[in-house]
């Protein structure tokens, strides 16, 4: 069984953003980007996968994120069995879910396991496009999977804490919220020694460029509609103040 | 072109959500600007057609495949009203149902999609989506302009109102597409949400905790103080993920939405998705020690002083 892990670059949300002067997009040139960490749960739920019932598991960036190599090396640190770079790329997710189909209808996948959401896919998310661009069943929002002889049945979550399973035949796309358990730590020394060996495949595809059809107008900092009342002190002062606090309201006795 | 809004309904047995009320209210609101209809598609029983008084038309689809949500069935029954009833825009709400079909749906009805939208209006009759990304840092003002458009919505951005108002709509059932008798998926089990622990959503007080807990073992110490407070502990997604306290403990978006009297956020640093969980709060005082944290913008009081100092003072306060 083949799984495949798409994978993106998104800006670190610890950042400061700032935006472009024309203000309909974000200024990404002093941004640091990491690995979307709905990303990083798909791959540490597909190494489960693979850990219960075999296969190979591949992760799969594009070329044209910024430090994508750092989130396919550590994926490869992690025990994925490859890493490939398809080249292209782009923010919104039209383009990407087009450059990710043409490269797995050259090289199919039986389970692609894909980050439900990314903080900058405004334009909508990419597990269900995949699959739309495929043909393939897709299930979002998905918090375990497991796989057997051509099917996987994976846990789809709802909000007010409601679930269901679904059995799903394969090949097929699933949106990940969580993995089974938080994702694995690959150690800076492994992922040096995986960087030294390479391994990273590069691969050109042809996608036309769909465009997501979105005219943006403006991006800003939300207004801050109002900010704590910050209460000054060390522990103990601000304990005393947050214990008059819920007296006066009558939640502590005495 | 047509000039009709179309929304999803989601439903979980005999109950319509909230959210398919908000987007209704929206819809009506849209629909009338253009001079077109709002239109609900029900699937599954009809049943539920006559709590949606407030559409013009609930176009119902029953079959086998629609007796749960299933995102295959679904995804071909809302493609199969989408094309014969060519609306101008449709609303899905940015929760499990709208998170499956609105970029697939973007894909094979060939519009444009606007995610997490908090804000919705027309200008000059073309819609303008205000959608919250980045963390809930960033928002942007997105035109859908062209003949067709999707929207998925956060819940709670619109008041669901003028969604429940009185009146009698058209219900038109449609004949099941023949793609629904072949599904490659079938639903096995549904999971209602565990019984018999603590219900949060009840509590006049909450002790929440978030990552910046650190530890499965430094729960304790943030229990004792709930114990001490004679309130329920709760938390943060990042805590239930880790198994350290059960799903039911949950508080925001994926988890449950409560109103206490007071809600302590210790180590909660307040993604957009756990603020909508519990921004309802009539008090809120949040413990983290980075200044920025988004918590601070919706807390009324705030301490930067490491949760590990203040929770055992407050304990030892409480104790006295």
């Amino acid at each position: 069984m083949r799984i495949v892990v798409p994978l993106k670059a998104v800006p670190d949300l610890v950042e400061e953003i700032e935006f472009t002067p024309e203000g309909t997009g974000i200024d990404r040139e002093y941004l640091k980007f990491v690995l979307n960490e709905w990303d990083d749960q798909a791959l540490e739920e597909a190494l489960l996968v693979k850990e219960a019932s075999g296969g190979e598991v591949a992760a799969v960036g594009l070329a044209d994120d910024p430090d994508i190599d750092q989130a396919l090396y550590t994926a490869l640190a992690k025990g994925a069995d490859s890493a490939v770079k398809v080249s292209g790329g782009g923010e919104d997710t039209h383009t990407r879910a087009a450059l990710l189909a043409a490269y797995l209808k050259r090289s199919p996948a039986d389970l692609i396991l894909t980050g439900v959401q990314a903080p900058d896919d405004l334009d909508g998310q990419l597990p269900p496009m995949l699959a739309a661009r495929l043909g393939l069943p897709h299930v979002s929002v998905v918090i375990a999977v497991e796989a057997a002889d051509g099917s996987a049945r994976v846990r789809q979550e709802f909000s007010g804490g409601r679930s269901q399973q679904l059995d799903v035949t394969l090949p097929a796309v699933v949106g990940v919220q969580a993995a089974r358990q938080a994702p694995r730590y690959a150690p800076i020394t492994r992922i040096r020694q995986v960087m030294q060996a390479g391994g990273v495949q590069e691969v050109t595809v042809q996608a036309g460029s769909p465009q997501p059809g979105l005219t943006i107008r403006r991006m800003y900092a939300p207004e801050k509609t109002g900010h704590a009342e910050m209460l000054e002190g060390g522990a103990d002062a601000v304990a005393d103040q947050v214990i008059e606090l819920l007296r006066s309201r009558g939640l502590v006795k005495g | 072109m047509g000039n009709d809004v179309l929304v999803l309904a989601e439903r979980v047995g005999k109950q319509l959500q909230d959210s398919t009320y908000e987007l209704l209210a929206k819809a009506r609101e849209l629909a009338q600007a253009w001079g077109g209809n709002a239109d609900v598609a029900l699937f599954g029983p009809a049943d539920l057609a006559d709590q949606l008084t407030a559409a013009d038309t609930v176009v119902s689809i029953d079959h086998p495949a629609l007796s749960d949500y299933m995102p295959e069935a679904y995804e071909k029954a809302l493609l199969h009203v989408l094309r014969e009833r060519s609306p101008r825009l449709l609303l899905l709400s940015n929760a499990t149902a709208g998170l499956d079909q609105g970029a697939a749906l973007s894909v094979l009805w060939d519009a444009p999609l606007a995610a997490y939208a908090v804000g919705l209006s027309l200008d000059d009759g073309v819609p303008v989506a205000t959608c919250q990304v980045l963390g809930g840092k960033v928002l942007a003002e997105v035109a859908l302009e062209g003949e067709r458009a999707i929207c998925t919505v956060i819940g709670g951005s619109f008041s669901s109102a003028t969604g429940q108002a009185a009146g009698s709509p058209e219900v038109v059932h449609i004949p099941p597409p023949p793609e629904l008798d072949t599904a490659r998926m079938s639903v096995q089990q549904v999971f209602e949400p565990e019984a018999g622990d603590v219900d949060i959503t009840t509590a006049d007080l909450l002790v929440s905790v978030g990552r910046g807990i650190g530890s499965k073992d430094d729960l304790e110490l943030v229990q004792e103080l709930a114990d001490a407070l004679g309130a329920p502990l709760s938390s943060s997604r990042p805590i239930t993920d880790s198994g350290w306290l059960p799903k039911t403990r949950q508080v925001g978006k994926s988890g449950l939405k409560v109103k206490p009297k007071a809600y302590l956020a210790f180590g909660i640093s307040g993604a957009p998705e756990h603020l909508e969980g519990m921004r309802g709060a009539d008090l809120i005082i949040a413990c983290n020690t980075d200044p920025g944290a988004p918590i601070f913008d919706v807390a009324h009081y705030g301490a930067t002083v490491d949760l590990f100092d203040l929770v055992p003072a407050l304990t030892g306060r409480l104790r006295r």
